[in-house]
């Protein structure tokens, strides 16, 4: 057993990595599905282990190849990667059901095992970027997530996905390209690639090489805010969510961003943090400017939208300004709330853009207007929509609500009054943009093509019952959440300078 | 037909040297620049320029596209089993050492055949791509 | 004049960074997709330079161990690029595969006449 439990990180990227490979070889629909539900069940129970180890025992290291790091490659799991991975891991196992039907509606037969080849392939890569502890090894499996995004972005049944996927494309790698540019400075400077050496050498670097440290911090940030859609970089998002196939929109919208959060955290609290005083430089004050810029702007922006997938992506650009909102804070209470918001985010959304999936498998449209008085149709769909949209809205009683208590609390600490209104302004303008999808939903009358239509079959129904009772559960519960949000909130912001 | 025919007699007496030097690259790999990846690519050239010489149905005889679209996972596969052999042995991922009773023998073992994973997967991506493209628009 | 000598020395960054800006500004001012690669590619290339040029020792020799040589150039950054160069194929085979598909679904490959193609439909 003990055998196994060293092992786990590894297992972590190899498992899905071997599924793809495998998947790819079978090349027929049904037995890649089984193939994919399979690997997806087993990777939640590996990331499930090594939280409670982490917990109790602290961080958990592996040399790749038995090469001691910093000389070899790393991984190294602390409480926020082991978060991270446990909801990357979950969300895919949780949602992998829904696929079955949804995907062979939405795709020819010919590319159904190549979809799930690409997604574990992604599912790989973004596994890859939370467990290792190399900077250069992050940008690799950043590269390899992204590109079976573009993939799997490109297979949407809509010839506009192909110019979606493009677009994200080349926003997608110009960020890379920024990244590992920031990382080639890093390199220069300290002679490593290995995190944690890093943060030990950059502290040692000479006061006439601070600019230098500051072009690397200024370069990854930009490149990962091209990859996390920070407002105003959020560009590739919108066409990319609306146009992908219902499925990998909702796990990409769950996941992708989120990973990418994660890795600018683990730049600013466990690097650079630790190196440079990065509290005395204005770049917190200006990701809480751009933070607060999404939360209302891309609201408001989605209050306008007729399509449902598109506002939900725009509502997802303003979510991920309360993560980064957190992020700027950095504070206890901020941080917490940001990192809490990863994860509740990551279940409310993917429940939207299921529930809005099983209306395109039944109805044939997301556009709002044709969907009219689907919610006496499809109840039980149509319910988990409106408990996932409250939890958006930050409604006590759901799961939103929590990360938008520590984030006002947090910004209370730092006696910012004004930006705790603008946290309940933007929450009423994601009540409006709700409001209405529930009003068209649940009172107008059903058109003929809406009255043939009932709810989706279990294997759709069930991960969006499990994953709206999560939102409500986890508005309640918050040991497993905020709680180790807390943990990591905490060793993080010990560490920094 | 005449400039053609130089480039058919020109393209047969270099089609096996291309293949050597492939080969080369890959071996010479452990004591001087080379290995899988320029070694794939290398091959995978070969068998372009008997698609663009001979034409796209002769290229496929020599590389079916099944064959070329079993290749790529299949290099993949080679070089996790490799990495998968330290973890049945009790090692770490990718610790090479195992595989030999000496470990230095071990690491250049695990390293050929990482590279002969690497080659497979890179010679058929290469020509799964040329195929790709070739195919459109025809 | 220490600043233009700065300059002079360091030429190899100065060509980095020039062909780090062509590259980029293709790929931001180019409406033709296939351009847009090529500008993108540009732009990754000049990184690839970025990380090779600190790891070249002038008077060394590749990092293969042998007693006539004392100094040898730094083999990480090779590596590192040749993993990046990997990379850097997929992305532009990637994008070329999407504007070929763009091609046949639209008829063409300029951005702007796609965006009206998709406001008449």
């Amino acid at each position: 057993m003990s055998a196994v439990r060293s092992q786990l990180p590894i297992l972590q990227v190899l498992v899905p990595l071997l599924g793809a490979v495998l998947v790819a070889f079978l090349r027929r629909g049904t037995s890649a599905f089984a193939l994919t539900l399979v690997v997806s069940w087993i990777l939640p129970f590996v990331a499930g282990a090594m939280l409670l180890q982490v917990l109790a025992t602290g961080p958990i290291s592996y040399a790749l190849g038995g090469w001691a790091p910093p000389i070899g490659i790393e991984y190294r799991v602390d409480v926020l990667n082991a978060m991270v991975l446990m909801l990357v891991s979950t969300v895919g196992a949780v949602i992998m059901p829904f696929a079955y039907r949804s995907v062979a509606f939405e795709l020819d037969d010919s590319k159904e095992a190549w979809f799930y080849s690409m997604y574990l392939l992604c599912l790989a890569g973004l596994l890859g970027v939370a467990v290792t502890g190399d900077a250069f090894n992050a940008f690799v499996f950043l590269e390899i997530s992204s590109l079976s995004t573009y993939v799997l972005i490109a297979m949407g049944p809509d010839r506009r996905a192909l110019l979606s996927a493009f677009q994200y494309l080349i926003m997608g790698t110009i960020g890379a390209t920024f990244y590992v540019i920031g990382v080639g400075f890093l390199y220069v400077l300290t002679g490593s690639l290995n995190m944690v050496d890093i943060a030990a050498r950059l502290a040692t670097v000479g006061p006439d090489q601070g600019q230098a440290v500051l072009t690397a911090l200024a370069f990854i940030t930009v490149g990962l805010s091209l990859k996390l859609a920070l407002f105003p970089l959020h560009a590739w998002l919108p066409n990319a969510y609306t146009y992908a196939p219902s499925w990998a929109t909702a796990f990409l919208a769950a996941t992708a961003t989120k990973v990418a959060i994660y890795l600018l955290v683990r730049y600013y609290f466990s690097i650079f943090g630790v190196a440079i005083d990065i509290r005395s430089l204005p770049i917190g004050d200006f990701i809480v400017g751009l933070s607060i810029a999404a939360m209302l702007v891309a609201s408001f922006v989605a209050v306008f939208e007729t399509n449902l997938k598109r506002m939900l992506a725009y509502s997802s650009v303003a979510q991920i300004g309360y993560i980064t909102l957190g992020i700027g804070l950095a504070n206890q209470a901020g941080l917490t709330g940001g990192l809490v918001h990863i994860v509740n985010h990551a279940l409310m959304k993917a429940a939207l853009f299921l529930a809005v999936g099983a209306m395109f498998y039944r109805a044939y449209t997301v556009e709002l207007k044709d969907l009219a008085g689907i919610g006496r149709k499809m109840p039980l769909t149509t319910a988990a929509f409106t408990i996932a949209g409250f939890g958006l809205v930050g409604t006590p009683g759901t799961a939103g609500f929590i990360s938008k208590w520590y984030l006002a609390v947090g910004a209370l600490d730092k006696g910012w009054w004004l930006l705790v209104f603008l946290i309940v302004g933007s929450s009423l303008i994601a009540l409006v943009y709700v409001g209405r999808v529930l009003e068209v939903v649940w009172l107008r009358e059903p058109s003929v093509e809406i009255a043939k239509v009932r709810d989706p079959p279990l294997s759709m129904m069930a991960p969006l019952i499990v994953l709206t009772i999560a939102t409500i559960y986890f508005g309640f519960d918050t040991e497993w959440t905020a709680g180790v949000a807390s943990t990591a909130a905490k060793s993080l912001l010990g560490g920094l300078r | 037909m005449n400039f053609d025919l130089i480039l058919r007699i020109g393209a047969k007496l270099v089609l096996p040297f291309i293949l050597l030097f492939a080969l080369y690259v890959q071996f010479h790999g452990d004591y001087g620049p080379g290995g899988g990846f320029q070694a794939g690519v290398i091959a995978a050239s070969m068998v372009i320029l008997v698609s663009i010489t001979f034409g796209l149905q002769n290229a496929r005889r020599i590389a079916p596209q099944g064959m070329v679209e079993t290749m790529v996972p299949l290099g993949v596969l080679i070089f996790a089993s490799v990495g998968v052999a330290g973890l049945a042995m009790g090692k770490n991922f990718l610790d090479y050492s195992v595989l030999s009773g000496d470990p230095r023998h071990g690491r250049h073992l695990g390293i050929l055949l990482v590279e002969a994973g690497v080659f497979v997967t890179v010679s058929g991506t290469m020509i799964a791509l040329f195929y790709a493209f070739v195919e459109r628009g025809r | 004049m220490s600043a233009v000598r700065t300059f002079i020395e360091h030429y190899n960054y100065v060509i980095t960074i020039l062909l780090m800006m062509a590259g980029l500004y293709i790929v931001v001012a180019r409406g033709n997709m296939v351009k847009k690669l090529v500008g993108l590619s540009i732009f990754q290339t000049s990184v690839y330079l970025l990380y090779i040029e600190p790891g070249k020792i002038l008077g060394a020799t590749a990092p293969i161990l042998d007693p006539a040589f004392k100094v040898y150039s730094n083999p990480l950054p090779h590596v590192l690029i040749l993993t990046a160069i990997v990379v850097g194929i997929a992305t532009v085979a990637l994008g070329l595969a999407l504007v070929v598909r763009i091609n046949e679904a639209y008829g063409t490959v300029e951005e702007d006449e796609i965006f009206e193609r998709d406001r008449d439909a």
